[in-house]
């Protein structure tokens, strides 16, 4: 198969991270832009530009047929979806490969399977990987939730099978309030999704947030270790590490080869994530979702195996095999990753658009800064806000945070409002440096150590 | 009779109702009272509700569901 140019369909940071890894591999880029967004950066790294629309995603970035259109005028021979938008939509898979071209991730069927949460569930218990207790598939009556939860105790979370990101959930503390709110769960997953379906999972608390990074192509996989991403506000990750240091060596192995198990069961080709929950108490590991895309923590995989992700996600794409071998995915050091939003931490994290009038990058050893920014860059309003990502590395955790507190103190971004400072607080606070964090933590600290100081303190360089 | 203007405090896009499949907050010639949402604005995804600011007789939208918008640019006018 030939693979000599590709349509890069996304933007922001991870255009320019797709654009950087095909010109590695001399693949031609052609980028697509809305009308909001031809002066991004990867519109000016590209090789050719093409704009598909409005700005409204679902008129530009969530068109299929303008973005398949695109493709088909470029004369490309594949196309990459990055993350989020169409990266995860089964239809737009089929239609890329129903005009002929390579679609740069797993296949139609298998993004529809994995993407269905219950579907999902009922493929990691065959391939043996533990999931959370609760419903065997979807529960059709008020009668079945409540003898499920006779096997699993309360609180429980009501999801509803359509749902996912975090929305279409609720939990119940006893068996009274499932009575109540079933029914009314059931409604609301039938007006928002179209779909009534229920599921039932025990909330798991205190509980890290593991994901392993897996490769496929199609008949063999590897895993390139996991990823702590505990740190979270709003179900959104905000600081993500790799290797996750506190895991029990032997835990840590059988995670990592639950991911590859449920992965070859399906002959996952491409990159995937497989998401865990993890009990510090009981030592046990849930699957949670699979993701069959890049992600945007990527680079704490690639800083401390070496690999770069996205070039290989190409070469399988082209239909080569793996090349490389379970035994060569050695862990060296330790990363951590940074999301650089355009958010003010201080003013309940609401973001701002405007222009960039002074962007500092510090540089070094083990440091990295994934953006599409660049000073007089107008960040417009249309899309979320992810700015860039610092990504720092180091021999080991210790080391690695002292690199990053020098690396947050260097990076400067004018113009628009960052969460620099909420960073600059985590990388000095004493409970992230022990690592004693679960995915409830960063709320709570938020509330009380940020807000305490105002975060004005880790500002005083 | 006077003319007041609804501006928008932010870039990005505006909508005339709270959810795709819910009437929109008002349709030209409604009264407002002041704290009358008309409208939000969703700004790197996040939603900030517009209010009306002023009470009329009759308000008439310069905007269409879903268009984006500049900061200052003038989304209603309210009759007084």
């Amino acid at each position: 198969m030939k693979l000599r140019s590709v349509l890069v369909a996304n933007r922001g940071e991870i255009a320019v991270r797709i654009i950087r890894a095909a010109r590695a591999l001399g693949i031609r880029t052609v980028q697509v832009y809305s009308a909001a967004d031809a002066d991004m950066l990867a519109v000016k790294l590209a090789d050719e530009a093409i704009e598909i629309g409005p700005p409204a995603p679902k008129k530009s970035y969530l068109n299929i047929e303008a973005v398949i259109e695109a493709a088909k005028r470029a004369n490309v021979d594949a196309v990459h979806p990055g993350y989020g938008f169409l990266s995860e939509n089964g239809d737009f898979a089929d239609a890329v490969v129903a005009a002929g071209l390579i679609f740069i991730g797993p296949s139609g069927d298998a993004i529809r399977l994995l993407g269905d949460k219950v579907a999902a569930r009922t493929v990691a218990e065959k391939a043996g990987v533990p999931t959370v207790p609760g419903s065997d598939g979807r529960i059709s009556s008020l009668a079945e939730a409540l003898s499920v939860t006779e096997r699993t105790g309360y609180p429980v979370m009501i999801k509803a099978a359509a749902g996912g990101g975090g929305r279409g959930i609720r939990i119940v503390n006893d068996a009274c309030e499932l009575e109540t709110q079933f029914p009314q769960a059931s409604a609301e997953a039938l007006a928002s999704f179209g779909d009534g379906g229920l599921y039932l999972e025990k909330v798991i608390t205190r509980a890290r947030h593991v994901e392993v990074q897996i490769l496929g192509d199609g008949k063999n996989v590897v895993h390139c270790h996991e990823r702590e991403c505990s740190l979270q506000r709003r179900r959104q990750k905000v600081w993500e590490e790799a290797p996750s240091f506190l895991l029990p060596s032997e835990v840590r192995q059988k995670l990592c080869d639950s991911a590859v198990a449920l992965a070859r069961s399906v002959g996952y080709r491409g990159a995937g994530t497989v998401e865990y929950l993890y009990d510090d108490e009981t030592r046990e590991f849930y699957f949670i979702e699979v993701n069959t895309r890049i992600q945007v923590e990527h680079p704490v995989t690639e800083m401390i195996t070496g690999i770069d992700l996205v070039e290989e996600m190409f070469r399988i794409a082209a239909g080569a095999p793996l090349s490389i071998r379970q035994a060569d995915i050695k862990v060296r050091g330790h990363a951590i990753e940074c999301r650089i939003n355009a958010e003010d931490p201080r003013r309940g994290f609401m973001p701002a658009p405007g222009k960039i009038e002074r962007l500092d990058v510090p540089e070094g050893e083990g440091i990295r800064f994934d953006t599409m920014l660049y000073e007089g860059y107008v960040i417009p309003p249309f899309y979320d806000s992810l700015l860039g990502k610092l990504i720092v590395w180091g021999e080991d955790r210790a080391a690695c945070l002292v690199r990053l507190s020098q690396a947050l103190e260097r990076l400067r971004i004018d113009g628009v409002p960052t969460t620099i400072p909420l960073h600059r607080a985590l990388a000095a606070d004493p409970q992230i440096a022990k690592g004693a964090f679960h995915t409830r933590f960063l709320e709570t600290w938020l509330e009380t150590e940020f807000a305490a100081d105002g975060g004005r303190a880790a500002e005083v360089a | 009779m006077s003319k007041h203007e609804i501006r928008s405090p932010l870039p990005g896009t505006f909508y005339r109702s709270s959810a795709p499949d819910v009437p929109p907050f008002k349709t030209d010639g409604d009264p407002v009272s002041s704290s009358d949402a008309i409208g939000l604005i969703e700004v790197m995804k996040t939603f900030q509700e517009i209010q009306a600011g002023v009470a009329g007789g009759s308000i008439r939208f310069l905007v269409d569901n879903e268009e984006p918008v500049m900061a200052g640019q003038v989304i209603a006018e309210v009759e007084q």
